[in-house]
């Protein structure tokens, strides 16, 4: 653990940042498009946890990570909400497909 | 050691479940990089967070991911149930965006606090959130309600709900 430093951690939420990029830019389905979301926020998390720990500060990057993956799940639900109704109202999730706003 | 080997599997399993044509399998290797993530955090010394990352994206996220997956997903089409559009958008922006983060990340030079000895964080977190951040930690809870009732109505079905409001004006 003592030769790991803070970059060791920052580059790997850097590739997690930039693959839930590719996949929020590249997915036709929604469902994938979430799934980058969330490696997004989790790489922000583990960012948070990292600089926190390196760090005088204890526990004030846990309390924001708390906040943000109560976010995070408040999110979540509300996305798939809005992804199950749209899978009834058109038949389809892929997001290009979804043109019209209203009815 | 753990941390290489955890940065791998992590790593890996994002990459899998970011290229992966199937949305399952996009899903269930989504788990192993959330455990990884969880693993993480505990080699940060950040227990309580490590937990809870297993309690909500593991046990509650996934699975309403999995849920959509099930409900949505057209099972013949399952083995091509992830199209991609505008790759050659989406790769080399990828791409810039790593190489930009991680040279700054090299760049700039972070202070050389040793690391601390391992505290266990739950006692401080409690204190804080029953504290100086009641006010948020409330605010949390209407906004968590406000999210269970809008689903709600999101997903409602309209033909049953008009369907007795006929019922009633008849």
């Amino acid at each position: 653990m003592s030769q790991v430093s803070l970059e060791h951690f920052l580059i790997v939420s850097a590739l997690l940042f930039s693959l839930g990029i590719i996949a929020v830019v590249t997915r036709r389905n929604a469902v994938a498009i979430l799934i980058g979301i969330e490696l997004i926020i989790n790489s922000a998390c583990l960012n948070f946890i990292a600089f926190s720990r390196f760090n005088s500060t204890v526990v004030e990057g846990s309390l924001f990570v708390l906040f943000v993956i109560v976010m995070a799940a408040a999110e979540a639900v509300v996305a798939l909400a809005l992804i199950l109704a749209i899978q009834k109202r058109i038949r389809s999730v892929e997001i290009d497909k979804t043109s019209s706003l209203k009815g | 050691m753990v941390f290489y080997f955890t940065a791998l599997i992590t790593v890996g399993t994002a990459s899998y479940a970011v290229f992966s044509k199937n949305i399952t399998r996009c899903a269930f290797s989504l788990l192993y990089s959330f455990f990884g993530m969880a693993v993480l955090y505990g080699l940060l010394s950040a227990d309580f967070v490590a937990v809870v990352q297993l309690m909500i994206y593991v046990g509650g996220i996934l699975v309403l991911l999995l849920f959509a997956v099930m409900l949505t997903g057209n099972i013949e089409l399952a083995a091509n149930s992830n199209k991609t559009a505008s790759r050659w958008l989406g790769y080399p922006l990828g791409m810039v965006i790593f190489v930009l983060l991680v040279s700054v990340f090299l760049r700039v030079p972070w202070g050389k606090s040793a690391v601390q000895a391992y505290l266990p964080t739950i006692r401080a977190i409690g204190e804080s959130f029953l504290g100086r951040l009641l006010l948020p930690f409330e605010f949390l809870s209407i906004v968590l309600l406000a999210v269970v009732i809008g689903a709600v109505v999101i997903v409602r079905n309209r033909n049953v709900c008009n369907a007795s409001e006929e019922e009633e004006s008849t």
